[in-house]
C-alpha cells in the first residue's frame, strides 16, 4: 500500500464537510478559551487534549459498521440505567445534587452516557419493530425514554433531563409519532406545568424566576444572567476585540470557560462574530440534516436526525441562556465550552453521523 | 405486486420521514432566528445601555484626599502640619469575634486600654462597615510584625494616613482648635453647603478654633482617580487621575514666639492674654491658660481623658479669651473717663474730695474705695492713676447707665468682636432695658455705682477688653481683631493678604484721649498702680490695672487674700499699650485668682512687650517650689 492508499483508508469514513465545520468550531473554542482563562495555555492544551481524545473516538466510531453500532445500543442503555440507579443509591452529593458515581478508578456522571444511550436505544427499538409499528411501540419507546429521564430529574439535574427528553422526543417525532398524539401531549404538558413547578427545587425555581426579572436579585441568583447579558450587549456590533473583554478579564463573568464561554466570545467579537458563529453552527447542522436525509436505514435515519437536532438544541439552549432568553440550566456550548465529557459525547455523536454517511454505500453495494 | 406495495410503502415512509426532517430543519432555523434577533437586540439596539453597565461594572471612582493646609505664624513658624503615619484599622462588619481579634492583635501590637476604649467609642459613633482605627502612629516594627501575620486577621488592615500635628500642642490649642472625625452633624452641615462630594474619603474636619473657622480654606479639593476594578473590587489599573488640590496655607498674625513667651510668663497661673497690633487689629498672641493637648481629640478622645478634661477645676477646655466672661474691674475706668468727657459730665480738671467711700444721695450705704481713708482731692487724671473708686462711682451715677451703655458699646463692649473664631461670647453691658428684659426689674442708681468700677452686672471677655484697649491706644480708630493675616494658595502659590480696613472711627476729642492716655502712662510710673510694669523699660507704657471680685464682700468686711481659698481670690487684670506715644502693641492680661493686677498681671504684659518691641527673651519662669539656685540655666535663644 502506498502512503496515499493508507491515508485514503484512514479517512474513508470521515465526512469532510462535517469535519471542516467542526474544526472551525474547535478553533473558535481554543481561541475563546485562551481569552476566557486569562491567557492560560494549560487550559488550551487541556481542551486540545479533550478534542484529540474525542476525535480518536470519533474516528473509531466512524469506522464501525452500523450493525456494530446497533449492537451496542442495548448494553449501553442497560449499563446506563444500572449506573443511574447506582447514583440514586450510592451517588456522591455535590452542590445539592446527586450526580456522580464513584466507580473506584474515577467518578463518573452516568447521565452523560445516556445522552447517547437513550436515542441509540430508541432508534434500535424502532428499527427492530419497523415493519409492524403501532401505538404500543411508541408507548414502549416513550417509557424507554422516561425511565432514565425520571432518574436524572430526581438527581436533580433538570437541564440534562430536559435535553435527553428532547433527543428522545426527536426520535419519536422522526419515527412518525402521530400529530394527534403530539398535540395531546403538548396540551397535557401545558396543563401539568403547575404540577411540574411544584416539583422543582428551589434553586431551579429561582433560576426560572430570575429569567423573567434578573434584576430582582442582581448580586445573587440573577447575577449570572445579568453579567452574561451585559457581556453580550456591551460587545456591540464589532466586539471589544480579542482579549479585550472587560466583563471577561475583570472577572465579572461567572463560569466563563464552561457554560458562559459564549458571553466571552460575544463580548470580544460582537454581533459580527455571533453571525459567523451562527453560520458555522448552521452549516454543521445542515450537513447533519443532509446525512440524515440520505441515511439508508430506519435506525440510521432516526439516529442521525436525533443527533443533529439535539446538537442544534444544545447550541440554542446555551446561547439562549447566556443572552437571557432561557433559564440557566447548565448546558455547555457544543464543541466550544471547556470540558472533556461533553466534548467526548458530542464527538461520539458526530462519529455516528460519519459512520452513517460513509457506510451506507457499502450497504447499498 | 406485494413487492411494489412494499416499495411504495418504503417511498412513502421516506417521504414522511423527509417531511418531518424538513419540519425539524425549519424548527432549527426558527431557533437560530430567535438567537439572531436576540443578538441584534442586545448588541445593536441596546448596546449603549449594556456598554454603560459594563463601564459601571469596571470603573470605580476613588477619591484622593487632599493634604490639609498648613497653619503658620506670621514669621513662617509651623503651627499645624501633616505627617504620614500608619494606623491599624478594623472593619467591624468583616470581623466575627471582635474582642478575640483585638486580643490576638494585642499580642503583636501594643494596644492600650485607652486604645480599646477609644475604639469602642468610635464603634458606637460610626457605621459597622466603616474601617475604624484602633491604633495610630504604628512603629516600623509593629507594621512589619502585623504584615507578616495579616493573613490571620481578615478585616484588619494597616493604612497609611496623614496625621495632623500641632507642634506647640497645648500652647496653641485654644487658638488653632483641632480636627476630629466627621460625625453626623458635620455631615449634615456639609450636605447643606453642597460640600459632601468634596469630602468623599475625608475622615477629618475642623472641629474648633481656626481649624474650624477656616475649614474651607484648609480642606482643599478632593482629587479623583478612575480605577478599573475587577469583580472583587480590586484595582487593576488607573484610567484617569485628577490630582487633589491641597488646602491653602494660613499665615496667621500670631507670633508664635510671643505666644510662647506669654504662655511661659503665666507659669502655673490660669488666665488669658491677648496682644493686638492696634494699628491694624492683628492678633499677635492669643493665650488661654491652661491649654490641653489637641492631639487627644484628633484620634478621637477616650472616655477617661474626656472626663479628666471636662471635670478639671482648671477648665482647660474653656477658651477664656473668647468665652471667659469676667467683671472688668478697674480696667474700665479709662473708658468711663472718656465717656464722662464725652457727655461733659466731668471736665478733666474738676476734682472731688474722696473720703474713702461714696454714698448715694438719700442713702446711708457706703460704697467703699479700695483705699481706706480715700485719695483726698481727685481729678480725672489722678482718678485713673490711683484708680480712685469714689470718683468713678460718682461719675457713673451722674452719667446714668444708659449713657454708659451707649458710649461703652462704641468700644465694642457687650458685643462680639467678630474675630475669626467660632463661639465667641458677647460679655454683658447692662442697661435699663436689659435689666427689665432679664429680671423684669427697674434699674436702680445703686446698680450704676458698681458698673462705674467695672463690677456689678457688667462682664467682659479678655478679647473684648483687648480690642477696646487697642482702639483706645489707636486714638479711637478701631479694627476688627483677626488672627489670619495671609492665605497662600497651594495651587498658585499666590499670597492674598487680608485687607486691613479700620472698622470704625470714634472721632475722639484729641484733648480727651490725650489726657486719658497720659493718665494711663502715669499708672505705670511711680505713684501709679502698676509701677512694676514699666520699671527700667526703654519705652513708655500706658496701662491700667484691675481687680475683678470673685466673691462679694459684706459691708465693712475687709478683703484678705490669705484668708480666702485660692479659687475665691480676685482675678487680676492689666490692660496696656506701648510705646505710649505711638502704640505698636496692646496687651491685655487676665490672671485668674491672681489678686491685684499690678502685681501679677502687669509683669506678664511687660514680658510680652519686651519681646515684641525689643526682642528680649525673658528669664525662664520657675515652677512653684523651685528655688532659683536649683533651676537649670537655660540658654536664651533669639532670632
Amino acid at each position: 500500500m502506498t502512503r496515499q492508499q493508507i491515508w485514503q483508508k484512514m479517512t474513508a469514513h470521515l465526512d469532510l464537510p462535517l469535519l471542516a465545520g467542526m474544526a472551525l468550531l474547535m478553533v473558535a473554542s481554543l481561541l475563546t478559551l485562551y481569552s476566557a482563562s486569562d491567557h492560560s495555555f494549560e487550559r488550551v492544551m487541556a481542551q486540545s487534549a479533550n478534542i484529540l481524545v474525542g476525535l480518536c473516538c470519533l474516528w473509531v466510531v466512524a469506522n464501525l459498521p452500523l450493525h456494530y453500532l446497533m449492537r451496542t445500543a442495548v448494553p449501553i442503555y442497560v449499563l446506563g440505567i444500572v449506573l443511574l440507579i447506582g447514583v440514586a443509591l450510592f451517588g456522591e452529593i455535590s452542590h445539592g445534587a446527586r450526580r456522580w458515581l464513584n466507580i473506584g478508578v474515577a467518578t463518573i456522571q452516568p447521565s452523560e452516557l445516556m445522552k447517547v444511550g437513550v436515542p441509540l436505544m430508541m432508534a434500535w427499538y424502532f428499527e427492530k419493530y419497523e415493519t409492524s409499528l403501532s401505538l404500543k411501540n411508541y408507548v414502549v419507546a416513550a417509557l424507554l425514554l422516561l425511565l432514565p429521564v425520571g432518574l436524572i430529574a430526581r438527581q436533580p439535574d433538570l437541564g440534562t433531563a430536559l435535553l435527553i427528553s428532547a433527543s428522545g422526543f426527536y426520535v419519536l417525532f422522526l419515527a412518525g409519532l402521530s400529530w394527534r398524539v403530539m398535540g395531546g401531549l403538548f396540551v397535557a404538558a401545558v396543563a401539568s406545568a403547575p404540577l411540574m413547578w411544584s416539583m422543582l427545587h428551589d434553586y431551579q425555581r429561582h433560576r426560572i424566576e430570575m429569567l423573567f426579572d434578573p434584576t430582582q436579585d442582581a448580586l445573587g441568583k440573577g447575577y449570572h444572567t445579568i453579567q452574561g447579558m451585559i457581556a453580550v450587549g456591551s460587545g456591540g456590533i464589532l466586539g471589544k476585540g480579542y482579549l479585550n473583554g472587560t466583563q471577561t478579564h475583570l472577572d465579572f463573568l461567572p463560569e466563563r470557560t464552561t457554560d458562559f464561554i459564549f458571553a466571552v466570545y460575544s463580548e470580544e467579537f460582537g454581533l459580527v462574530g455571533n453571525l459567523i458563529l451562527l453560520a458555522i453552527y448552521f452549516f454543521v447542522i445542515s450537513r447533519g440534516f443532509v446525512i440524515t436525509a440520505n441515511a439508508s436505514t430506519y435506525f440510521t435515519r432516526l439516529m442521525a436526525g436525533s443527533i443533529t437536532l439535539t446538537f442544534a438544541t444544545y447550541a440554542f439552549v446555551n446561547m439562549g441562556m447566556v443572552s437571557g432568553i432561557l433559564p440557566i440550566v447548565g448546558v455547555p456550548l457544543p464543541l466550544i465550552s471547556y470540558g472533556g465529557t461533553s466534548m467526548l459525547t458530542l464527538l461520539l455523536g458526530f462519529g455516528m453521523l460519519m459512520s452513517i454517511q460513509t457506510h451506507k454505500k457499502l450497504v447499498k453495494s | 405486486m406485494k413487492n411494489r406495495v412494499e416499495l411504495k410503502n418504503h417511498q412513502r415512509e421516506i417521504f414522511n420521514f423527509r417531511l418531518r426532517l424538513f419540519i425539524g430543519m425549519g424548527f432549527t432555523l426558527l431557533l437560530l432566528g430567535i438567537l439572531l434577533a436576540r443578538f441584534v437586540y442586545l448588541q445593536a439596539m441596546r448596546h449603549d445601555y449594556y456598554q454603560t453597565m459594563a463601564e459601571r461594572n469596571r470603573i470605580s471612582v476613588m477619591p484622593i484626599i487632599p493634604n490639609r493646609g498648613l497653619i503658620l505664624d506670621r514669621n513662617g513658624l509651623v503651627l499645624a502640619h501633616n505627617f504620614s503615619g500608619y494606623t491599624l484599622e478594623i472593619t467591624p462588619s468583616k470581623v466575627s469575634d471582635l474582642p478575640t481579634v483585638i486580643n490576638e492583635l494585642a499580642k503583636l501590637i501594643d494596644i492600650q486600654p485607652r486604645d480599646r476604649k477609644r475604639f469602642k467609642k468610635l464603634q458606637t459613633e460610626s457605621h459597622n462597615f466603616e474601617t475604624l482605627m484602633i491604633r495610630s502612629r504604628l512603629t516600623d516594627g509593629e507594621v512589619a510584625r502585623f504584615a507578616a501575620q495579616q493573613y490571620r486577621f481578615p478585616g484588619v488592615e494597616i493604612k497609611a494616613r496623614l496625621f495632623r500635628e500641632y507642634p506647640y500642642s497645648d500652647k496653641t490649642a485654644h487658638l488653632l482648635g483641632y480636627i476630629g472625625r466627621i460625625n453626623q452633624a458635620d455631615e449634615d452641615k456639609l450636605d447643606d453647603n453642597d460640600q459632601l462630594a468634596n469630602y468623599r474619603g475625608t475622615d477629618y474636619i475642623g472641629k474648633t478654633g481656626l481649624e474650624q473657622f477656616y475649614e474651607t480654606e484648609l480642606h482643599g479639593t478632593t482629587g479623583i482617580e478612575q480605577v478599573e476594578v475587577d469583580s472583587a473590587g480590586r484595582a487593576v489599573r488607573v484610567l484617569s487621575h485628577t490630582p487633589p488640590i491641597s488646602g491653602n496655607t494660613l499665615i496667621l498674625s500670631i507670633d508664635a514666639k510671643l505666644q510662647d513667651i506669654a504662655e511661659q510668663a503665666f507659669g502655673d497661673y490660669r488666665g488669658a492674654l491677648v496682644a493686638i497690633d492696634p494699628r491694624n487689629g492683628e492678633v499677635l498672641a492669643f493665650v488661654s491658660r491652661p491649654g490641653y493637648d489637641p492631639s487627644l481629640f484628633v484620634d478621637g478622645i477616650d472616655e477617661e481623658n474626656w472626663k479628666a478634661l471636662n471635670t478639671s477645676l482648671d477648665h482647660p477646655l474653656n477658651n477664656r479669651v473668647l468665652r471667659g466672661q469676667y467683671p472688668s474691674g478697674s480696667t474700665i475706668k479709662p473708658f468711663m473717663a472718656l465717656a464722662g468727657l464725652f457727655y461733659h459730665t466731668r471736665s478733666p480738671a474738676q476734682a472731688i474730695s474722696d473720703p474713702g467711700f461714696y454714698t448715694l444721695s438719700g442713702s446711708s450705704h457706703q460704697y467703699r474705695d479700695w483705699k481706706k481713708g480715700g485719695h483726698g482731692s481727685v481729678d480725672m487724671f489722678k482718678a485713673i492713676v490711683v484708680s480712685c473708686d469714689t470718683y468713678f462711682y460718682g461719675l457713673a451715677v451722674d452719667m446714668g447707665i444708659d449713657n454708659i451703655h451707649n458710649y461703652l458699646s462704641r468700644f465694642g463692649f457687650g458685643k462680639k468682636t467678630g474675630i475669626d473664631l467660632e463661639g465667641e461670647t458677647s460679655g454683658l453691658l447692662p442697661s435699663q432695658e436689659w435689666k427689665m428684659k432679664r429680671f423684669k426689674q427697674k434699674w436702680y442708681s445703686g446698680d450704676t455705682v458698681s458698673v462705674g468700677i467695672g463690677q456689678g452686672y457688667s462682664l467682659v471677655t479678655p478679647l473684648q477688653l483687648a480690642a477696646a484697649t487697642a482702639t483706645l491706644a489707636n486714638d479711637g480708630v478701631g479694627y476688627k481683631p483677626h488672627l489670619l493675616k495671609e492665605v497662600k494658595n497651594s495651587a498658585t502659590n499666590q499670597i492674598s493678604k487680608l485687607e486691613n480696613k479700620p472698622e470704625f472711627d470714634l472721632k475722639l476729642d484729641p484733648a480727651s484721649i490725650d489726657m486719658v492716655k497720659r493718665a494711663m502712662v502715669a499708672v505705670t510710673q511711680p505713684g501709679g498702680t502698676a509701677v512694676a510694669a514699666s520699671a527700667g523699660a526703654p519705652y513708655s507704657i500706658g496701662g491700667k490695672t484691675g481687680t475683678a471680685q470673685v466673691v462679694g464682700m459684706k459691708q465693712g468686711e475687709k478683703y484678705d487674700a490669705s484668708k480666702l481659698d485660692e479659687r475665691h481670690r480676685d482675678h487680676a487684670w492689666f490692660i496696656s499699650f506701648a510705646p505710649a506715644d505711638k502704640p505698636k502693641v496692646a496687651v491685655v492680661v487676665l490672671v485668674e485668682n491672681g489678686g491685684h493686677g499690678g502685681g501679677v498681671a502687669a509683669p506678664i504684659a511687660r514680658k510680652v512687650m519686651d519681646y515684641y518691641l525689643l526682642g528680649k527673651i525673658p528669664a525662664p519662669v520657675l515652677p512653684k517650689g523651685i528655688k532659683p539656685a536649683d533651676a537649670p540655666q537655660l540658654e536664651a535663644e533669639h532670632d
